[in-house]
């Protein structure tokens, strides 16, 4: 097995994690947390996919990571404060009964 | 493929799977940052010192810090009575390894067509932060921008969100 299937298998396994963790949890801050673990398995293949490509010197790959890092530091913030606001309104953070919009 | 990369990987996958199945949650805010801390080095060993010390500033510092916080704020530290994961947890379950299956098997598959070495390790890439703050000046300025005004929207309506409503409506 070359190392590149080998972080390419590490990767998958982590989204399938993360995956699993958003679609069975009940709190709405693990859900958020399943996300932030898929986004992390994608940077790490790019991250590997840089290194083992065929022009490193290019950065494009590592480039793609680091906005990718941003990208979801934003995300996280956004979804934390959301989560602190349907708190305030509806007393849970349980996904299971937020199943309304109207406040 | 060495022994580093084997302990580390253990390190991540053990981090991510005791964020996913513990009970406490403040217990799985601290098991993600272990993970995110293992992508970390993950990402050192691959000889991406920039993007590694990013993770680890954004994700053990920010991320973690905020997702504590969370928890915190909204008492989500208390195991609710019927269980920690919802009704439909099996198909959601499902839906993950059906995910990893056909992952693994499409990267399985495309092993031959795949780019890098067969046996040998290539020589690392030597990327100086230099040549990184060369190109996030000229190539990726546009992105760059994009990302410094969305961090700022996200920082503004983080803020707003999440503010108490006393001052406005009521």
């Amino acid at each position: 097995m070359t190392p590149l299937t080998a972080y390419l298998l590490v990767a998958a396994l982590l989204f399938a994690i993360g995956l699993a963790g958003a679609l069975t949890r009940r709190n709405a801050i693990l859900v958020l947390i399943g996300i932030e673990m898929m986004l992390n398995a994608a940077n790490l293949n790019l991250i590997a996919f840089w290194r083992y490509g065929p022009h490193p010197e290019a950065l494009t790959g590592m480039m793609f990571a680091i906005f990718s890092i941003a990208v979801a530091a934003a995300e996280a913030a956004v979804g934390l404060g959301l989560v602190i606001s349907i708190h305030r309104h509806a007393h849970t953070t349980d996904v299971d009964l937020m199943n309304r919009m109207k406040g | 493929m060495g022994f580093v990369f084997y302990v580390i990987v253990a390190l991540t996958l053990a981090g991510a799977l005791a964020a996913v199945l513990l009970k406490n949650t403040v217990h799985c805010a601290l098991a993600l940052t272990v993970a995110f801390a293992g992508l970390a080095l993950q990402f050192l060993e691959l000889d991406a010192q920039f993007a590694g010390f990013a993770q680890i500033l954004v994700y053990v510092g920010a991320v973690a810090i905020l997702v504590v916080f969370a928890i915190l704020l909204t008492r989500g530290s208390e195991t609710p009575k019927d269980g920690v994961f919802s009704r439909t947890w099996l198909a959601g379950l499902a839906i993950a390894a059906a995910v990893f299956a056909v992952l693994g098997w499409a990267v399985l598959g495309s092993a031959q067509a795949l780019p890098g070495p067969g046996g040998a390790r290539t020589a690392p890439p030597t990327v100086t932060v230099l040549q990184i703050g060369n190109a996030l000046m000229s190539r990726y300025v546009l992105p760059l921008e994009i990302v410094a005004l969305l961090l700022t929207a996200a920082l503004i309506g983080a803020v707003m969100v999440a503010m108490h409503e006393k001052a406005g409506t009521q």
